[in-house]
């Protein structure tokens, strides 16, 4: 068996800069890191290798920095990384990702399994997972918090999903595409053994040329959507603010908290 | 896979109704309502498209009464539950049938698979999770904003080329009250169109839903009570859950609280938890870390309290207590169960 992970390196979001003037965010000098909600099917793509003993590569696409990504999902147990790294690639949308990162995918034509986290924290569309599968025609599944079965015989998946109207059990015919959410696993911590794997190993990277690639369907001139500007959000909120710290401004407090919540029809 | 998006002779706006059971789930409404205005922007016409197995006529009735001028109704068994490939398959062959301008769905589990993967699959653009629709005057595209970058910005994203322009949108999910329901004709507004499926192709197969027992959904709630570390132990806990309950709110948590456990991770809300945007928001001994302001800040109404003046969660709060969680939860508590 064959696992395909998807991570994406992000700018940790602690340290985020914002442009005054242009509104957009400050990559240079930002430290990055996995997304963290990738690390959550990075540690199902552990947990299946060790129950199945499968082979495991994390795909990303990124600037050529992004291989340092790689090579901290490697090191904790991951066996390959691919980078996918390209100048035309720069400016694409979700459609454009997909697009590539499902040519990758159909280059190394091999898999049975591809997971991916349920969103990346900085774009946080959740589209990529659903664009990538319907790319290779496979089926998805979102959301996911549990694999509770998978027969390489049969090759299917016993799965349930997190929805809004209650846990949603489906099974699903391999090869398949799953996102999942945080609470199907705990992920590990890199060893040292995998560090040191991490650092020797090579992690090839693939550009246009390396991909069958419709140049018309890549970067900003191939994707269908377009920023057209950003802006600060401004806070409108004024908060009138109550201290509580003696007995009569309790009462004032909790009076004018009363009428708010039956401003709101709340009680 | 070839794609031929063909970029004219597209027009109509259509909101995808969501049902259980033939039952129109609650974030529709708003959806007809924003596609209402829309409709009338671009002068054109507002369609609510139904796939499923079943429907019943009062909740077509109530698509017409809530804004729609026509219901495009997809029926078929392998509908009854929502499987990516037949619901896919049946909205790609709908939009290559009529040709819509704008597709508007909501942003749940349900509209964030569907959409993207339709999307693809017809080379389209899509955008996610947007708060703001408007039509650009000059071009009359649709102007689709969403908040970026942990909320910090909003970003307005534009589809210049291809057709139809995708969004997925937040909705709340107030229970709308329809008056004069049965007055309604639809007869000549219905179009049943028969997908194209076949079973022998459909990969997924839906086993069981177990419905949530006691617990709100805060995605769905119009209320939330959320909790921060401010609660200092799980056995504290209790004392908001409680609080939550007597008011009919649903129960959220910052990060710090999942994190140790005292809560499962259904509740957090945040960036790396829900992003949610109920009528009032009540957090109590959140700080309002960045991270979890991302994920509430469109509330309509937010109340905080919490012992430190200087706390984050103030910045964005309406109303704000000062003061000690465990004298002030009790009491506002005791409040509630003796107004009069």
């Amino acid at each position: 068996m064959h696992i395909i992970v998807l991570i994406k390196q992000v700018p940790e979001l602690k340290n985020v800069k914002l442009d005054k003037e242009t509104g957009t965010v400050i990559r240079d000098g930002v430290e990055t890191v996995v997304n963290p909600l990738d690390l959550y099917a990075v540690e199902t793509a552990l947990a299946l290798k060790e129950e199945f003993g499968c082979k495991i590569t994390a795909l990303s696409m990124g600037p050529l920095k992004a291989e340092k990504a790689l090579r901290e999902v490697i090191s904790m147990g991951v066996n390959y990384g691919i980078l996918l790294s390209d100048r035309k690639f720069a400016g694409s949308d979700t459609w454009a990702t997909s697009y590539i990162l499902g040519k990758a995918i159909q280059k190394i034509e091999d898999f049975d399994l591809i997971l991916a986290g349920e969103r990346a924290i900085d774009g946080d569309t959740s589209q990529v997972g659903p664009e990538v599968a319907a790319y290779l025609d496979i089926p998805v599944a979102t959301y996911i918090n549990n694999i509770k079965s998978l027969s390489l015989k049969n090759r299917h998946c016993k799965i349930s999903r997190v929805t809004e109207n209650g846990l949603e059990t489906l099974k699903i015919s391999m090869p398949a595409l799953f996102t999942v959410v945080k609470e199907i696993s705990v992920p590990r911590l890199p060893t040292y053994r995998g560090k040191k794997y991490a650092k020797g190993i090579d992690i090839p990277i693939w550009g246009m040329t390396d991909l069958d690639i419709n140049e018309n369907f890549i970067g900003l001139k191939g994707s269908p959507t377009r920023v057209f500007k950003t802006y600060k959000s401004v806070v409108s909120r004024k908060c009138r603010k109550f201290f509580a710290n003696n007995e009569t401004k309790l009462e004032e407090a909790g009076e004018e908290f009363i009428k708010l919540l039956k401003s709101n029809n709340v009680i | 896979m070839s794609y031929k998006n063909s970029q004219s002779n597209h027009s109509g706006v259509w909101i995808i109704a969501e049902h259980k059971n033939g039952n129109i789930l609650p974030g529709t409404y708003e959806l007809l309502s924003r596609g209402a205005k829309l409709a009338k922007e671009r002068k054109t016409e507002l369609t609510a498209v139904f796939m499923g197995e079943t429907f019943n006529k009062k909740e077509l009735q109530s698509l017409i009464l809530s804004g729609s001028d026509k219901i495009l109704i997809a029926k078929h068994k392998l509908l009854k539950h929502f499987l990516i490939e037949t619901y896919s398959k049946t909205l790609v062959q709908l939009i290559n049938k009529y040709s819509p301008e704008i597709i508007i769905s909501a942003a749940t589990t349900t509209g964030r698979t569907l959409m993207p993967y339709v999307a693809m699959k017809i080379h389209a653009g899509i955008t996610a999770d947007c708060t703001e629709l408007k039509i650009e005057e000059s071009t009359g595209l649709l102007l689709q904003t969403r908040p970026a970058i942990g909320g910090n910005i909003m970003a307005t994203i534009k589809t210049p080329v291809y057709k139809p322009q995708i969004a997925t949108v937040r909705t709340s999910s107030k229970i709308v009250k329809l008056d004069g329901i049965n007055n309604v004709h639809i007869e000549n507004k219905l179009t049943v169109y028969n997908p194209d499926l076949d079973s022998k192709h459909i990969k997924t197969k839906f086993l069981n839903l177990i419905p949530y027992s006691d617990v709100i959904n805060i995605q769905d709630a119009n209320i939330v009570v959320s909790v921060g570390k401010g609660i200092k132990k799980a056995a504290n806990i209790k004392l908001v859950k409680d609080f939550a309950d007597s008011i009919g709110a649903a129960l959220g948590a910052s990060r710090e609280v999942i994190d140790r456990g005292w809560l499962g991770y259904s509740h957090q809300v945040g960036l790396s938890g829900k992003t949610i945007s109920p009528d009032i928001y009540i957090a109590l001994g959140v700080s309002g870390a960045i991270q979890h302001l991302a994920g509430m800040q469109t509330s309509k109404t937010i109340i905080a309290v919490n012992k430190d003046p200087n706390a984050h969660i103030f910045e964005i709060a309406d109303f704000g207590i000062v003061g000690d969680l465990f004298e002030i939860i009790p009491y506002l508590a005791e409040l509630i169960k003796t107004r009069d």
